[in-house]
Parts: C-alpha cells; sequence; structure tokens
C-alpha cells in the first residue's frame, strides 16, 4: 500500500509541473502585459517609467528565466505579490478568502451527501415506481439547469418576491452591531440560497451514482444469500446492501475537490460572496497575473490530491484493487 | 458490401430501439425543432433583435412583445431567436474540434501504444487536472472574446475525455482478427486505422459528442453570464441574462426566458444522447 502510496504521489509531480509550466507560458504568450494596464491607469506614464515597471517585476528577462524564478519562489510558498493597486502579497489575499470558500464547500458537501445517499437507495430499492420516476425527472432536470440561472431564479423568488432572505454577500451591513446568536443566525440566512444552488448539480449526479450502485449490489449473489437465510428485508437492504453500494460513492469525495473552485467562481461571483472564485474572477479580468497563477496552483493541486485520495480510498474500500495493486507494483 | 449490408440492418434496429423511447424522441424532437428555430430566426422574429425603443422600456410580456422587452426597449423573443443561433453553432463548432482532437490523439495512443500511448495519456491528465473554468476564464480574458475565441477554447478544453474513451475502443479492437487480417495483407498503419477501427468505435464517439453538445451550450452560456462570452451588442442567452440580473427587482422575464431556452436545450440533447447510448450500444440492450 505505502509503495503504491509513493509511485503514485511521484508519478504526480511531473504532472504538476507541467501544469505549471504550460500556465505560465499561456500567461505569457497572451498578447499584451500587465504593465500596460497599469500604464492605462496612469495617463501620464512615459515609457521609461515602464521599462522600470518591466524591470521590477522582471518581465523584461526570457520567458524561461521567470520560469525559473517564479518556480523557485512558489516551492518556498512565496507567491509574490498582487498587481492589483493595493500591491498586497498574495498569499495573504488569498488566505483570507480560503475559509470562506472551503466553509462552503464542506457544507455543500455535506449536503449532497445527507441527501443523495438516501435518494438514491430509495430510487433504486423501489425502482420503476412514481418515487424513482419522479427522483429520475430531478436528475435529468437538475444536471441541465444552469446554476447561475438557478440561481437568479431563486433571487427572485425567496429575496425579491417573498423578500425573505438576503440575496448578496455574508453579513449584512448592520452585522457589527448584532448580537452573537443573531449574527449566527444572518450569516446563516446568508448561506442559505447560495448552498441551494451550489448543491442541486452535485445532488442530481451523486444520487443517480447512488441508485445505480445500489441496483448493482441488489442483484448480487450475498443479497440472495442473505434473504435466504431468512433476515429481515431491512436488515439486507441497510446492513448487506448500503454497506457495499455506498463505498464506491464515498470514494466520489477525492473526485469532487476538483470541481470545488470551479463552481466557486460562478457561485460567489452570483451571490457577491467574498471567496477564492471570486478572486479568481476579478483577477482574470484585471489581468493579475500572480494571483491568477497562484490560485492555479492551488487549484491543480486540490484536484491532483483528490485524484490520489479517491484511488487511494477506493484501494482501501476494496481488497481486491489492493492486492492487485500489490503485484502491479 | 457484406459489411454494409449488416451496418444498414444495425442501423436499422438501432433506430428501432430509438423509436420505443419516448424520452428519446422528445428530446430529439426538440433538437430538430431547436435546429429550424435557429436556423429561420430571421424569418421567425417579431421584431429586429437589435432595434431598441425608448418608449417601450421593459415592458412585462403581452400580447405585443410575447417575452417582454429590455432594458433599451428590444423584444426579447426575437433576441432569443437570434440567440439560439449563437448556442447552436458554439455547441457544434466545439464539440466538432473535441471530436476531431479526442479520436486523433485516443487513436494515436491507442494503437501504437507503448511510448506514444504513455506519453499522448499523461498529456491528457494534465489537461484533465486543469481546473477547466479556471483555464477557460484566463483564456478568453487574455485573448478577448469574441464567438470564434470562445468556441476554439471550449473545443481545446473539453476533448481529454473522448480522447480518453477512443484510446480504450481502439486498444479493444486492435488485436481483433480483421485487424491482424487487414495488417497481414500489408495495409499501412494510417489506412487501417482509418478504414478498419475507427469505424467499429463511432458509436461511442456520437453519444459522447450528443451528450457534449449540451455540455458545450452550458458553458457557453455561463461565460456569457460572466461576461466572458459573446459580448452585446449580439444577443446570446447567457448575456441576456447579465440583463436580467442587473434588473432583477423589476423585469423577471429577463431571467426566466433565457434559462428556460438553456435548461430544455440541455435536456433535449442529454435525453437524445442518453437515448442513443441505450440503442447503439448492444452491450447494454440486453
Amino acid at each position: 500500500m505505502l509503495a503504491y502510496l509513493i509511485r503514485r504521489v511521484l508519478i504526480t509531480i511531473p504532472l504538476l509541473l507541467g501544469i505549471l509550466c504550460l500556465s505560465f507560458l499561456m500567461l505569457k504568450l497572451a498578447p499584451g502585459e500587465p504593465t500596460i494596464i497599469q500604464q492605462d491607469l496612469q495617463a501620464r506614464a512615459t515609457g521609461a517609467q515602464r521599462e522600470t515597471l518591466r524591470q521590477l517585476y522582471g518581465l523584461d528577462k526570457p520567458i524561461y528565466v521567470q520560469f525559473g524564478r517564479w518556480l523557485w519562489r512558489v516551492v518556498r510558498l512565496d507567491f509574490g505579490r498582487s498587481y492589483s493597486p493595493d500591491g498586497r502579497p498574495v498569499l495573504e489575499k488569498i488566505a483570507e478568502r480560503i475559509p470562506i470558500t472551503l466553509g462552503l464547500n464542506l457544507l455543500e458537501t455535506v449536503i449532497i451527501f445527507s441527501l443523495a445517499v438516501p435518494l438514491g437507495i430509495l430510487s433504486a430499492t423501489r425502482q420503476y415506481s412514481v418515487f424513482d420516476k419522479a427522483t429520475t425527472v430531478f436528475v435529468f432536470v437538475g444536471f441541465a439547469t444552469p446554476d447561475f440561472w438557478l440561481a437568479l431564479l431563486v433571487m427572485i423568488l425567496f429575496g425579491v418576491q417573498l423578500g425573505w432572505l438576503p440575496i448578496s454577500g455574508l453579513r449584512s451591513l448592520n452585522f457589527e452591531y448584532l448580537s452573537f446568536g443573531a449574527q449566527v443566525w444572518d450569516l446563516a440566512a446568508h448561506l442559505v440560497l447560495p448552498l441551494l444552488v451550489a448543491s442541486v448539480g452535485g445532488l442530481a449526479g451523486l444520487s443517480r451514482y447512488m441508485r445505480g450502485s445500489m441496483l448493482e449490489v441488489i442483484r448480487q449473489d450475498y443479497m440472495r444469500t442473505a434473504r435466504a437465510k431468512g433476515l429481515a428485508e431491512s436488515v439486507v437492504v441497510y446492513k448487506h446492501g448500503v454497506r457495499n453500494a455506498v463505498l464506491p460513492v464515498v470514494t466520489l469525495l477525492g473526485l469532487m475537490l476538483p470541481g470545488l473552485l470551479g463552481g466557486a467562481v460562478i457561485i460567489e461571483t452570483v451571490f457577491a460572496i467574498p471567496g477564492m472564485g471570486q478572486l479568481f474572477y476579478q483577477s482574470a479580468f484585471s489581468r493579475d497575473e500572480p494571483v491568477l497563477m497562484a490560485l492555479i496552483v492551488i487549484g491543480a493541486s486540490l484536484s491532483l490530491f483528490g485524484n490520489i485520495a479517491a484511488d487511494v480510498s477506493y484501494a482501501l474500500v476494496d481488497p481486491r484493487i489492493r492486492v492487485a495493486k500489490r503485484r502491479e507494483v | 458490401m457484406a459489411r454494409d449490408a449488416s451496418a444498414g440492418r444495425q442501423g436499422q434496429v438501432a433506430w428501432r430501439q430509438l423509436r420505443k423511447n419516448r424520452l428519446a424522441m422528445a428530446g430529439g424532437s426538440v433538437v430538430l425543432l431547436l435546429g429550424a428555430v435557429a436556423l429561420c430566426a430571421p424569418l421567425l422574429a417579431p421584431y429586429d433583435p437589435a432595434a431598441y425603443d425608448v418608449k417601450q422600456i421593459l415592458l412585462a410580456p403581452g400580447p405585443q412583445h410575447w417575452f417582454g422587452t429590455d432594458q433599451l426597449g428590444r423584444d426579447v423573443l426575437s433576441r432569443m431567436l437570434y440567440g439560439a443561433r449563437i448556442s447552436m453553432a458554439v455547441g457544434f463548432v466545439s464539440v466538432g474540434i473535441a471530436v476531431l482532437l479526442g479520436t486523433l490523439i485516443g487513436t494515436l495512443a491507442g494503437y501504437y501504444g507503448g511510448r506514444v500511448d504513455e506519453l499522448l495519456m499523461r498529456f491528457v491528465d494534465l489537461m484533465l487536472n486543469f481546473p477547466r473554468l479556471f483555464l477557460l476564464l484566463t483564456l478568453i480574458a487574455l485573448l478577448r472574446p469574441s464567438i470564434w475565441v470562445i468556441m476554439a477554447v471550449i473545443g481545446f478544453t473539453g476533448w481529454m475525455g473522448l480522447a480518453r474513451l477512443v484510446r480504450g475502443e481502439i486498444l479493444s479492437l486492435r488485436e481483433r482478427e480483421f485487424v491482424q487480417g487487414a495488417r497481414a495483407l500489408g495495409a499501412a498503419d494510417a489506412r487501417i486505422m482509418v478504414k478498419h477501427i475507427l469505424p467499429n468505435a463511432l458509436v461511442p464517439v456520437l453519444v459522447s459528442a450528443t451528450l457534449g453538445v449540451a455540455g458545450a451550450i452550458l458553458t457557453e452560456s455561463g461565460l456569457s453570464f460572466l461576461g466572458l462570452g459573446v459580448q452585446p451588442p449580439t444577443p446570446s442567452w447567457g448575456n441576456i441574462l447579465i440583463d436580467g440580473k442587473a434588473n432583477i427587482e423589476i423585469a423577471w422575464w429577463l431571467s426566466a426566458f433565457p434559462g428556460l431556452a438553456i435548461l430544455a436545450t440541455v435536456l433535449a440533447y442529454n435525453l437524445l444522447g442518453e437515448g442513443l447510448r441505450d440503442a447503439l450500444d448492444p452491450r447494454l440492450r440486453q
């Protein structure tokens, strides 16, 4: 197992390097340069001043030198300073946003799993029933619904028409003056709509997957054996069935990691939530290269780590894979 | 000759299967209808999609304007009809790019195996681990959005799944008797790949392309909504929704109808794709 893990990590390093190299090239080879944007803001800046800026950022050096320098700094976890007017260290800018995006995603994952697993089990055990058909309709519609549109609809319904829930940000303007209890309540109210919208797509996918997994398990011989032993149907389904069906679904957690930041871009932009997705969106527009690169590094690492986690957890829960891998290594 | 006849029979069987699947047929009809609407947009649109009228700003849906008007007094229905063209064009062209690239890379990797395979599949892994929305946003922001850039970028970031799929198919076909036969007769690699192997791998590609169109339309509308898609004044479903967000308190129709159109289109392509898979894949039929 350990050997497998080490090998898995080792093949990941060149992948990460490749991604970094490609994204660096992409930013550098694109037409224009960040100093031009800064110069646009300062109409009186002269060519000489621009040259000074380029030297300051090291943009006058060849690309491979820039990449080497950048990579060496990244290894030491130094992502430089943002090109935006505040000029703050990139890591600081990102660090204050990580808890927001991470917290949202954690809540979202909990919601998705706690709803999708029972939903999948129920529709599998009642295959072709009205409930199963209704769930299937929900799954197809859920897949096809654009999340940004769903966001607009719930904003119109619950925010504008009914006036029940706030539609942007994480806190009310008077947050500072509220009591602690009221602050918690305020935060929760702001989270309802973003979480609702963020969960629909994942819920559709995961409940479908759970249903498939459960259907497969139901047809297994050991289920028939359990029934033949005279066990109660509920014991057969929940103890023998669900336990086996839920394993592959749990390993999906790792594969959900890459989607984490991508999904955050849209949700955070629509609901004006100051997380990493919003930061990425703003930085892409203002071509804040240090911030963009740092976010790509984080995103790609998360994705690669998620893959490893999925493989390893799969091997952990399924002894057959573990044995096969050991022979392979 | 014999192969053509059996291919024809296979097609008939698949068609019969597909016709029995009511959901897939419904999806297929909507797909055809949308295609017709997009083609005939100039004939169907009641108004000029770009004509604004300051006296008709933000009118609710009514007999004059079925889907209402926007903040410049433009007719939403007409804009959506023209927007259908953008969605269809982006869907087809970007999926076309993805299919070409994916099939090419998957075939080369599967057929040659060994080092070529290793190298190409590592590249696929690399692209798959690039957070896709990041890649899309960065590329489009850097290159300035235009419909061509959007089609190209969606296509070039969406071929990896197909490459894996095709590679898998090719691997299972490569050692079959008819391929060995062709090789024994002295056929060149390229000829074996194009004439003998690829036709047998087309079914999963077709299914995946149908589902891919749905995905591409969804992606384009998302990019438009973020302001990085097709740029105004050209209407697209996604950028009408931006106006919907700006006028969220007063004009629900600006948000409701374009989103519904996206949903219906994506749903239709997904249903058709799933139906095709069930009908064309004999392994699933039993």
